[in-house]
């Protein structure tokens, strides 16, 4: 099978985000940039299935600036075959809308059998790309996905979709399709010391607005339908307080605040 | 009528969602600000039953999409019906809620219409142009992101559950209704098979009003016993979490995480039990009306996110709080 994983460099959970004086985005000095948690999850089940399927190979395709080749190696050292970095200064301050329209482009000629990717990027937390994607190239989606079986044949997906409540849908997809992971899928690998060796010597291929053949009109903050207009930060909360005596005596305390000054029991 | 507010109404098991009622609250004055219709739009089969309830929580106009192919919920089937009925009609805008099922959709629809979508929104507005400009969290919650979208229609979004409170019901207001007959969707690809019920018929942590989540301190999966047993006290509603941590050591699966790689919540009351408050955990949870933390450590970060907190041993403070919550439930 012929696997692609679009995957997203995003800042380490642990960042503490600034905003820009302007408002116009997020001060991104300092910041450990990472694979996005959930497409690891999704790299490594491509690269089980690789595992299993003989003669199958995964692509990582990545837009984003010139670091991002940093995070595509990353998954090619846990044994991905190549990678496909999407960078372009026209692409910069796209929306979903836009950031799907390039990918599409990309992966429309590539004729992958399967797509694998994160559910969502943690750092614009939208969780539309993947479905955005599937609706331009019309095939079918399996969002939120916990447990994923491709057939024998390689022309179908059972897909374990995680719902409200702790249930799940069974989902029956025709291939290609877009599959995206949640946690659980699996437990990504670490890459291994020759793994990282032989990464450096697998194939990058680099693509930009003129060798796609798109309009710098369509895409980029000029393509995107949804535009931003400033960025703020949550307003900090006001220190609560501790509720004083021995844990039993604070319980009851406590009990007694939330119902008469919260009001919430 | 063209350029009307639209909802999209998600029912389940023949009983309108909560979010719906949310929606229709919080867009009637969108609606009344553009001077138009607020309409609902729901899908499915057997759909008569929910018109009464959408009109008294204040739909103007109610569009029953009914086909039996339909009946269950398929992303790119309703995707279909839902992107030509808004070809058709073109509202202004489109609103559905940032459910399991609306977070599955609505980037579809959106993408067959060619418009513009913000996720998961936790106010919507309307700026002085006139347009929607909602407001939405990214970095889970870290940083909030205010946009609209100028040109394309509709303009889309959805809002995370329990952000917009529910208006009171209006007995005897009632909802114009137009049935469409819609045509079967095709080319699916997609065939659900199975619903799988999980172990605990539970509220989803994105829907619930209040959480009791256990950390690191709850020191073994069963331990979380006193978590269940204080929510079962609450009542409906209610449910349990938990850190990276619980998850990552095994006390809890990967479901019931609180966080930026889990989920991101806004109850009304948030218990925290032995969490110390990794930015990535107050990320997920900052949101909550009211949070209480529980904690042996008095230095946890927590404390500083929290309304109240108790420094003690959470397992000498959850059972005194469930004795308690228990005796006050039995007097109301």
């Amino acid at each position: 099978m012929k696997i692609g994983v679009l995957m997203k460099q995003v800042p380490d959970t642990e960042t503490k985000i600034r905003i820009k004086d302007d408002a116009s985005g997020i001060v991104t000095d300092g910041i450990k940039w990472v694979m996005n948690p959930y497409d690891e999850y999704a790299v490594e089940e491509a690269l089980r299935i690789k595992e299993k399927k003989a003669g199958s190979t995964v692509a990582i395709i990545s837009m984003g600036p010139k670091r991002s080749v940093e995070t595509i190696r990353t998954g090619l050292a846990m044994g991905a075959d190549s990678g496909i970095l999407i960078d372009d200064p026209a692409f910069e301050g796209a929306d979903c809308y836009a950031t799907a329209k390039v990918l599409a482009k990309v992966l429309e000629p590539e004729k992958f059998d399967l797509l694998l990717c994160g559910k969502q990027a943690i750092d614009d937390d939208s969780a539309q790309v993947p479905q955005t994607v599937a609706e331009l190239l019309g095939i079918p989606q399996a969002m939120v996905i916990e447990k994923l079986i491709i057939s024998d044949d390689g022309k179908k997906a059972t897909c374990y979709r995680r719902v409200e409540g702790g249930a799940k849908e069974v989902l029956e997809v025709e291939l290609p399709a877009i599959i995206a992971a949640e946690k659980g899928l699996n437990e990504p690998r670490y890459a291994s010391l020759p793994g990282i060796m032989k990464a450096k010597s697998k194939p990058m291929k680099e693509v930009n607005l003129s060798t796609l053949g798109l309009k710098a009109e369509e895409v980029g903050a000029k393509g995107a339908k949804l535009k931003v207009k400033k960025y703020s930060l949550p307003a900090d909360k006001a220190p609560g307080k501790i509720v004083p005596g021995e844990p039993e005596d604070a319980a009851r305390a406590l009990v007694k605040m939330l119902r008469e000054e919260a009001k919430v029991v | 009528m063209a350029n009307e507010v639209w909802i999209y109404a998600e029912h389940k098991d023949g009983k309108l969602k909560k979010s719906a009622l949310e929606l229709l609250s919080g867009a009637r004055s969108l609606a009344n600000d553009l001077g138009t219709q607020l309409v609902a739009v729901t899908l499915g089969c057997g759909l008569e039953a929910m018109v009464k309830e959408l009109g008294a929580y204040g739909a103007d106009k109610v569009i029953i999409a009914e086909n039996e192919a339909l009946k269950s919920y398929l992303a790119v089937a309703y995707a279909q019906t839902l992107a030509g009925l808004a070809k058709q009609h073109q509202p202004a805008i489109l609103l559905g809620p940032a459910s399991a099922q609306g977070k599955d959709l609505f980037p579809r629809v959106a993408a067959k219409l060619g418009t513009g979508m913000a996720s998961d929104c936790i106010k919507i507005q309307l700026d002085g142009q006139k347009l929607l400009s909602p407001v939405r969290p990214m970095y889970a919650g870290k940083a909030l992101v205010e946009a609209n979208i100028p040109e394309a229609r509709p303009q889309m979004a959805t809002v995370r559950p329990n952000v917009l409170a529910v208006a009171p019901k209006q007995e005897g207001k009632q909802a114009q209704i137009e049935k469409v007959a819609v045509e079967a969707p095709k080319d699916l690809k997609t065939i659900l098979k199975e619903i799988v019920k999980g172990a605990k018929e539970t509220v989803d942590l994105t829907e619930a009003t209040i959480i009791i989540s256990g950390g690191r301190a709850m020191k073994a999966a069963d331990n979380f016993k006193i978590l269940w047993d204080l929510a079962e006290v609450f009542g409906s509603g209610t449910t349990v979490g938990a850190s990276r941590a619980a998850v990552d050591s095994g006390f809890a699966p990967a479901d019931m995480q609180v966080g930026q790689t889990g989920k991101v919540v806004n109850p009304t009351l948030y218990i925290a039990c032995g969490i110390s408050g990794a930015i990535q955990h107050l990320a997920g949870m900052r949101t909550s009306k009211f949070i209480v933390a529980i904690n042996k450590d008095a230095d946890a970060p927590i404390f500083q996110k929290a309304d109240y907190g108790i420094v003690g041993d959470l397992f000498k403070v959850v059972p005194v709080l469930t004795e308690e919550v228990k005796k006050l439930k039995a007097q109301d």
